[in-house]
């Protein structure tokens, strides 16, 4: 990838635009989400509809996890680099006195929310793609609130869950942000900028984590 | 006239650049290509002499003991360059900027080469400008200035406290675009430890890599020394650590004439000297005198007590306070010649109302003006009868606007804020307006050796006035010595490259090795930095702001001392075929050691006071400089024999046309 | 004062260094930085032991020779000043003090504590001039009003001393604060504007060929710059680079 990729701007640039791709869709994900906690019925609809549409399945779908892919590997390419670029390392570092913690450790944040998405597709889209393809069962419109539900059961599930959106919080904290610096836009909105990112931040990581939180509170009762 | 030939063209003063410029041999395009040049020096007349000399077509080799050519120590000037402009409509003009240098100088200078320098100086600022030097501009977008010492115009640009490295900045830019052209070869970590002559005329140098060790030759068909000045002879200077003299010190030794070197700069604001640990000393810029005003106490008792520590300067009464330049001088007040500041601050000290521990310092004060600005800001904004305070605050403001970089500069040094207690200041060696001596074209007494900048004996006389220096080097680095190098260069078209594998490369490189086995080898008894802190004490106190026969004969007589010593007891560590600064250092020591004798004998010799020359035998009933016209008009030249105080004397005349020599007085 | 130091010692740039320790008695706390090394120095010396090798040349903070790595950070623990601007008051009786040269694999070490940094000097042989004769005849310096504003944004730019300590606190090695102050110092002024785009795409290839990290945006370097040169100066350059980009 480096080698298509030669520049260290143009690099910059991919990691800031396919970071804000998928800033968009969690927008788009944790709005379907916070209906499950608030009428069942429309998250089961919302949910029916991103499962069958054939846009969202062939189209939407292969180009989230391209820009998923094509984040982490370039996120993995450039720490690669820039470990390289220090050569010898020193004795001793003060990288707490210049930056902040989560800017200087975004690989870790990072490998964390991926390590969450690979249970969180284990969980949802591989249990989907049986449910569809292996199992060819019959569409079902009113499943999806259930299953959801259900899979909160577990405590320790949520609570891995809740972990991985404070870490998907601190990774968004410096990446949402430094996503506009990395385009060029430093100019009289920045300051409302960065206070837009970090509420960002921390509310939408909340909203996820208040949702895995409520349905392992409130099981369905049979 | 004997040996010395300045080839001052004739004709009208104004005229002579001109006509001179239309008269000399050029070389043409297609044969500049065959023309090789090493320029020693990389700063403001190094840097922008290497750059236009290879955008005519020559091929230019760059020398710096520096690990980049843009670190050159014209980088630290930070008041401003001069320019007759007169862009503030004040008056000002070629023939003023011309004639208050040559006044400034003490009428020590070349009459046609300061004309030279004023004529070209507005040429600086256009071809600075469009090389993107971001000088400080007003609201209207225009360029602004200020006024410095000596003067009664505001001629200077300036880029805040750092003109100098922007004016460097932009030479080293113009060089970087011809290094990438492949005109010039850019050696840095390098530096000349001789020069090689053939039949005569300059033809190489011989370099160490600072890095291997390596000794290098270097060949060319002319040789342009541009390495600055030899302030570093006094140990504590506002210098950097590697000015040195060894280009042309060594150029000396091979035949060229070391003129008025003497003339010493000491600057009068620089922070005061805190402990034995110095290694350097800061110069507070010229440009702080436009608002700050110099005093010491007027009783002896008021100053004792402040070095005691008992009393502080801000509880000291108005009418307590002894504002020294400004009773002195009216006229020029705090904005007198440096020479004339400089030694008026050592006669209070002396006097024993000094206001540091070492009672070696006078206060800078800006009280007055953070009043005064801060009142004027008041009104300009709208404001009724404000308050002190508020004043007090608006008027910092102002003052930080102005000099904010150099106050964090003091405050980071002497641990005081200088908006709340005046600043204490001392004067320091800064510049040496002595050099090598060259004729109009900037060679030297060497054909094909040049000279350029503070490294040649210039156009400052025996006093530079503030601003001047980064003018010199851009005027001789851009303007004059690529044009008038070339009337030497058309003869040799036809030479071809000049080889290496010749008996005097081998001769000179053999003399450089054995000097490095000799320091190498010498029986290590101390370091190289105890004999130059000797040096420098000795340099200091009896070759520096005032000198007497007895203590120059006793100056020479020690400082010869020091360097048999020197030679049999100096300790090098490490090794000379690798990175080895001790012996760097010693080398330098070395030619310290030497020329600090000529210093002596050259200022023992000039039996008058003149400039930054003060000599206590020859002053006025005021204490003012008394200069001796009727036998001193001359530049003095020395040619080396072997020892420096064998030196033989040459007198240029210096002739005055179109300027009447009269006492220099700023009262 | 008494201080204990660690310090990287290096014979050259082909062997292996390690840090070295040493006990230094009787600093005072108005001695700068470099002089407490000059006092090791001299006592290094007195033993005949090599002194250790350090940059440094105009000692006031303005030509950008001076690089050293103190307790972590870059020309040590005060902000905006260089090494030699250091006193020692910054420091107490009995502190151990770690002393280590820039690390960067575009910056290889040549002795003890000094390094290359000609990485530098190739960026700006890229592309960091106007291409101006010098022996020209260009036209009144005051017939291109600038605005202050630019022309005060640009020297906030230019200021730049170009020591490293930029590359040298970033995490990744990067030079972008760097590089991007010399593109800014051009693009802003009106002369710098006709070869904007060739200047900022050749002085990227260059940094990139040096084999600079990449910018994560940590904005270390603009902390511990001595300058203070700002990181907005880093998204001009990025806002330049894009646009000479899709020029082509």
């Amino acid at each position: 990838m480096s080698g298509v990729i030669s520049s260290s701007l143009a690099r910059k640039f991919v990691m800031a635009l396919s970071g804000l791709f998928l800033v968009i869709f969690l927008v788009l994900h944790v709005t379907i989400n916070l209906a499950s906690v608030i009428s069942p019925e429309f998250f089961n609809e919302a949910s029916h509809f991103m499962g069958y549409n054939p846009i969202v399945q062939y189209a939407m779908q292969p180009i989230l996890i391209l820009g998923v892919i094509v984040h982490f590997v370039m996120g993995f390419v450039l720490e690669y680099q820039n470990r390289a670029a220090r050569g010898v390392s020193y004795a001793k570092y003060q990288g707490s006195a210049n930056a902040p913690w989560v800017s200087r450790n975004m690989i870790y944040s990072g490998l964390v929310v991926l390590a969450f998405l690979g249970l969180h597709f284990y969980d949802f889209w591989v249990h989907e793609m049986v449910y569809k393809y292996v199992e060819a069962k019959p569409e079902d419109p009113t499943r999806y609130y259930a299953e959801t539900v259900e899979k909160f059961a577990p405590f320790w599930r949520t609570v891995l869950y809740v972990v991985s959106f404070v870490l998907l919080s601190l990774h968004l904290w410096h990446g949402f942000q430094s996503s506009f610096q990395s385009m060029g836009v430093n100019n009289k909105y920045t300051s409302g900028i960065k206070t837009f990112t970090k509420l960002f931040a921390v509310l939408v990581p909340l909203a996820f984590a208040f949702i895995a939180v409520y349905h392992h509170l409130n099981p369905i009762t049979h | 006239m004997g040996v010395l030939d300045s080839k001052v063209p004739s004709g009208p003063l104004a005229d002579k650049w001109t006509k001179h410029k239309n008269e000399i041999e050029l070389v043409n395009p297609a044969n500049k290509r065959n023309i090789d040049v090493i320029v020693v020096g990389t700063g403001l007349a190094g840097g922008s002499a290497a750059a236009t000399m290879a955008e005519l077509g020559y091929n230019v080799k760059t020398f710096c003991y520096q690990d980049s050519p843009r670190r050159a120590h014209s980088i630290a000037a930070q008041g401003g360059v001069n320019a007759a402009k007169n862009y503030q409509g004040d008056g000002d003009s070629v023939y003023r900027l011309f004639y208050d240098t040559v006044k400034g100088g003490d009428y020590r200078s070349r009459e046609a080469n300061v004309h030279r320098l004023a004529e070209v100086s507005t040429n600086i600022i256009d071809q600075c400008v469009a090389q993107g030097v971001p000088f400080a501009r007003e609201y209207g977008g225009l360029l602004d200035n200020r006024s410095f010492g000596g003067v009664l115009v505001s001629r200077t640009f300036y880029a805040k406290g750092q003109t100098g490295q922007q004016l460097l900045l932009g030479a080293y830019a113009a060089m970087n675009r011809q290094i990438q052209r492949g005109k010039i070869k850019s050696y840095t970590r390098h530096e000349m430890l001789d020069l090689v002559l053939v039949d005569g005329k300059a033809r190489g140098i011989i370099a160490r890599n600072l890095v291997t060790g390596e000794i290098e030759r270097h060949s060319a068909h002319a040789v342009v020394i541009a390495s600055g000045g030899y302030g570093n002879l006094f140990f504590l200077s506002t210098y950097c650590m590697g000015a040195n003299v060894m280009a042309a010190w060594k150029a000396h030794k091979r035949g060229a004439f070391f003129a008025n070197p003497c003339f010493t700069q000491i600057h009068p604001t620089c922070i005061p000297v805190s402990g034995d640990h110095q290694s350097k000393l800061t110069l507070m810029s010229e440009s702080l005198r436009n608002d700050g005003r110099i005093w010491v106490p007027k009783k002896l008792e008021d100053a004792k007590a402040i070095r005691e520590g008992k009393l502080k300067p801000t509880d000291l009464a108005e009418e307590d306070r002894d504002y020294y330049l400004e009773r002195r001088y009216p006229a020029f007040g705090n904005l007198v010649p440096r020479d004339v500041a400089s030694r008026a601050a050592k006669e209070r000290c002396d006097a024993g109302y000094g206001v540091n521990k070492t009672g070696e310092a006078v206060y800078l004060d800006f009280d007055a003006a953070i009043m005064r600005y801060g009142r004027e800001k008041a009104l300009t904004s709208g404001m009724k009868n404000p308050d002190d305070k508020t004043v007090r605050k608006l008027g910092e403001e102002v003052v930080e606007a102005k000099y904010g970089n150099l106050f964090q500069m003091y405050e980071k040094i002497v641990d005081q804020n200088p908006y709340k207690t005046p600043m204490m200041i001392y004067p320091a060696v800064h510049y040496t307006m002595g050099g090598l001596w060259v004729d109009y074209n900037l060679m030297t007494t060497i054909p094909g050796c040049y000279a350029a900048g503070e490294a040649n004996f210039s156009d400052h006389g025996a006093n530079r006035l503030g601003a001047s220096a980064l003018m010199q080097g851009l005027a001789d680095g851009y303007f004059v010595l690529p044009y008038t190098i070339g009337d030497y260069l058309s003869d040799d078209i036809r030479t071809g490259p000049i080889p290496t594998e010749t008996p005097e490369f081998e001769e000179a490189e053999n003399n450089v090795r054995e000097r490095i086995q000799k320091l190498m080898s010498a029986k290590g008894e101390h370091s190289v930095d105890y004999y130059h802190k000797k040096l420098g004490k000795i340099m200091w106190n009896k070759c520096g702001m005032a000198r007497n026969a007895k203590e120059l004969q006793e100056a020479m007589d020690e400082i010869a001392e020091l360097r048999k010593d020197f030679w049999a007891n100096v300790k090098v560590t490490g090794v000379a075929d690798g990175k080895n600064q001790e012996l760097e250092k010693a080398g330098r020591v070395a030619d310290f050691l030497e020329l600090g004798e000529l210093f002596a004998m050259d200022a023992l010799e000039r039996n008058e006071s003149c400039g930054g020359h003060f000599r206590e035998e020859y002053q006025t009933p005021e204490g003012e400089a008394l200069r001796d016209d009727k036998n001193f008009t001359f530049v003095s030249a020395w040619e080396y024999k072997g020892d420096p105080r064998k030196a033989k004397l040459h007198k240029e005349e210096l002739v005055y046309e179109n300027i009447e020599v009269k006492t220099r007085s700023y009262k | 004062m008494k201080l204990f130091l660690k310090i990287w010692r290096q014979k050259n740039a082909s062997t292996k260094g390690k840090m070295m320790e040493y006990t230094l008695e009787g600093i005072e706390s108005d001695m700068s930085f470099l002089e407490m090394l000059d006092v090791l120095n001299e006592d290094l010396i007195a033993r005949g032991e090599e002194p250790v090798e350090f940059d440094h040349d105009c000692r006031e903070g303005i030509c950008g020779t001076c690089s050293l790595m103190i307790n972590g950070r870059p020309h040590g623990p005060d902000s905006r000043i260089t090494v030699c601007q250091l006193h020692m008051r910054s420091f107490n009786d009995g502190d151990t003090i770690v002393i280590e040269p820039w690390r960067a694999k575009a910056f290889p070490v040549i002795k003890d504590l000094i390094v290359d940094r000609t990485a530098f000097d190739r960026i700006q042989q890229a592309g960091g001039y106007i291409s101006v004769n010098t022996s020209g005849r260009p036209v009144d310096a005051n017939a291109i009003p600038i605005e202050k504003d630019a022309a005060d944004a640009s020297f906030n730019a230019a200021t730049c001393i170009g020591c490293g300590a930029c590359v040298a606190a970033c995490k990744n090695a990067s030079a972008m604060l760097f590089t991007s102050a010399k593109v800014s110092q051009f693009a802003l002024l009106p002369q710098g504007q006709v070869e904007a785009a060739d200047r900022v795409l050749n002085m990227v290839r260059q940094m990139d060929l040096e084999g600079f990290g990449n910018c994560t945006n940590t904005g270390a370097c603009e902390v511990e710059c001595p300058k203070g040169i700002s990181l907005e100066n880093i998204a001009r350059m990025n806002r330049e680079y894009l646009a000479a980009s899709v020029k082509g």
